[in-house]
């Protein structure tokens, strides 16, 4: 690797008096591109293929070698969506949503006033509540599913979607306090406390100053705990059924083959995908943050 | 790093000056505490008090198909788990899958995050690409690898030889069949496929925050491209791979959807999550499951306390800049 990176001679690009000097072309940087070019599509290509596939009928999306260029069909999608297969994912994505936009504005209204007594007007030991929150996040799920089923069974929140909302909730807080704490800490706090003395000036103060940097956060914060929400398996499949079973609950009905599927599987996974690629995308520059539970910026 | 500033944050954490009367004080730091208590108590209640419950059953004798007999047995569940050929090879199995995982997706990361670290024509749409995998929906990835890519009769693998092959006039192309001949190793592939792109992100993170100028002198005082990389890049960004490392661990420990979808947990896949899974689901052994769910607790802890150090350095280091 050094060798291709290797820099021009050190003589050359020392300038004198600290004038801004050209980023370096070193040789073998178009082929380092190439490389990475190559690397983002190889990645990138088992998606390409089932968008592909959920487009050709049944049986070009079944054949070897692959039929790359077969004609393009709606197929896969019209048996996805029960046209004459008679299935209905429906009700499954509408839990979905429900279960990942409820537990999202509900970790928001928790979040927000936790974040801020932990940035703004902290309490003593914030950073002890802060790391609290952190571990509860590491608690792996299955350690507490028994008693979580129990309870539904007890209190019959059995195949309720209230119950994943909740879970989801607790799921997402430590990551949405987290996060929402890194961004209210970025509030210049005088200008704030000046403001609040004006009084007149405490409106225009959160309009100008804080909901420029607040605002942002909450889109970001938001978008990772619907992506959170959205895929999660272990606690939807264990704690629902027919009625408040999610969209990846609906997909595992796909692990075994039945046949010509392979369109529909395709079309399948691009639909109950296609939200959390969205929202991914929306939140790039912010998701590395939530991933690291607001570690790295 | 800077202490003075280190110390300035710390005052603002701290409350204002002792003000008159401690009554006064008192009522003060309940009004600083009272916005972070519903999402404290939440917490807590949600995700504490199952787990005490765990603990508890794992001592108990509780199956529910036999709810006569119900009692506390002490240590026998753990001593159950513990040699019980299935938890056993659950437990080694959920170790590979985790080491394996974590360290073969740090590692092409740490490539990737380095290619992506350089200027060159279409980098946004090459960072764009590569987070790509992340974000297909767990479930949707394993069953994307195990029907469109894995199937020995007509997965893109197996297509994909067979174009090459006759490509060459051969009409015998080998086609394996991946998920029956290494399941272990197709699960593994599958989660490396999607937990790349998390790596690569945190450690594209961790090499866009380096002190450029301090490189840029180390360049001009004719330090070599590896010096470098080995005496600034790497101690830079030991911390950020130990957090990918730690965090994905975190993860993959927890494994379900993968195991779940690809194998259904045989051929030798099951983890511990898959099992607690079946034992209690399918089995319904309350107490067994307890108990091994308190072993993966047990094991994850660990990774977590060390998780948390490192969390808590970057957190300093970003707090004091």
């Amino acid at each position: 690797m050094s060798s291709v990176t290797d820099v021009a001679p050190v003589a050359a690009t020392r300038t004198p008096g600290g004038e801004p000097r050209r980023p370096r072309k070193p040789r073998g940087g178009a082929l380092l591109a190439l490389l990475a070019w190559l690397i983002g599509i190889l990645f990138v290509l088992p998606v390409l293929w089932m968008v592909l596939t959920s487009f050709h009928s049944e049986q070009d999306a079944a054949t070897n070698p692959p039929s790359v260029l077969a004609p393009l069909t709606l197929e896969g999608y019209r048996s996805f969506f029960g046209i004459g297969t008679g299935a209905n994912p429906w009700p499954s994505l509408l839990n979905s949503l429900t279960a990942s936009v409820v537990s999202t504005v509900i970790v928001l209204l928790l979040a927000i006033p936790a974040a801020y007594a932990l940035s703004i007007r902290p309490v003593r030991k914030w950073t002890d509540v802060l790391f609290f929150f952190l571990s509860t996040r590491m608690l792996p799920v299955v350690a507490g599913l028994l008693p979580i089923y129990l309870f539904a069974q007890f209190s019959g929140l059995l195949d309720n979607i209230w119950l994943l909302i909740v879970l989801y909730t607790a799921m997402n807080l430590p990551i949405a306090v987290w996060m929402m704490r890194s961004f209210l800490a970025e509030v210049p706090v005088e200008i704030l406390e000046a403001a609040s003395m004006d009084g007149a000036g405490l409106l225009l103060t959160l309009r100008r100053v804080v909901a420029p940097i607040v605002l942002p956060g909450i889109a970001a914060t938001s978008l990772i705990c619907f992506i959170f929400s959205w895929n999660e398996l272990l606690l939807a499949r264990t704690l629902t059924g027919t009625v408040a079973q999610t969209a990846p609950v609906y997909l595992t009905g796909f692990v075994t083959s039945q046949g010509l599927f392979l369109a529909q599987v395709c079309a399948a996974a691009f639909v109950v995908s296609l939200p959390v690629l969205i929202a991914g995308f929306a939140a790039q520059d912010k998701l590395v943050q939530g991933l690291s539970l607001g570690a790295v910026k | 790093m800077s202490t003075t500033i280190e110390r300035r944050r710390d005052d603002v954490g701290t409350p204002p000056p002792p003000p008159p009367s401690g009554a006064l004080r008192r009522t003060s730091d309940w009004a600083r505490r009272a916005p972070l208590l519903p999402a404290l108590v939440f917490t807590i209640v949600v995700t504490q008090l199952p787990f005490v419950v765990t603990l508890v059953v794992s001592f108990m004798d509780w199956n529910a198909y036999y709810p006569d007999e119900r009692g506390f047995t002490g240590f026998s569940n753990y001593a159950s788990v513990l040699t019980d050929v299935n938890m056993r090879e659950a437990i080694l199995t959920t170790v590979v899958l985790t080491v394996v995982v974590v360290l073969v997706s740090l590692l092409l990361g740490l490539g990737i995050a380095l290619l992506l670290d350089r200027q060159f024509r279409g980098r946004g749409v090459v960072r764009t690409l590569m987070i790509t995998p992340f974000l297909v929906v767990p479930v949707a990835a394993a069953l994307l690898w195990k029907h469109a890519l894995f199937n020995p009769e007509y997965g893109l693998l197996n297509g994909t030889l067979t174009a090459i092959w006759r490509l060459f006039g051969s009409q015998d192309a080998p086609q394996p069949d991946w998920i029956t001949t290494a399941p272990l190793v197709s699960v593994e592939i599958a989660l490396v496929w999607q937990w790349t792109p998390f790596m690569m992100l945190i450690l594209l993170a961790g090499l866009q925050s380096r002190p450029l100028d301090v490189i840029e002198a180390a360049r001009i005082d004719g330090a070599s491209s590896w010096q470098v990389f080995r005496y600034m890049t790497f101690p830079h960004l030991r911390r950020y791979l130990e957090l990918g490392a730690l965090l994905g661990s975190i993860y993959i420990v927890q494994n379900f959807d993968a195991v779940f979808t690809i194998t259904s947990g045989g051929l030798g896949t099951a983890n511990l999550p898959y099992v607690i899974y079946q034992t209690f689901y399918q089995a319904h052994d309350y107490g067994r499951a307890s108990a091994a769910g308190v072993v993966v607790v047990i094991g994850t802890i660990v990774i977590a306390t060390l998780a948390l150090r490192t969390v808590s350095t970057l957190f300093q280091e970003e707090n004091a800049r």
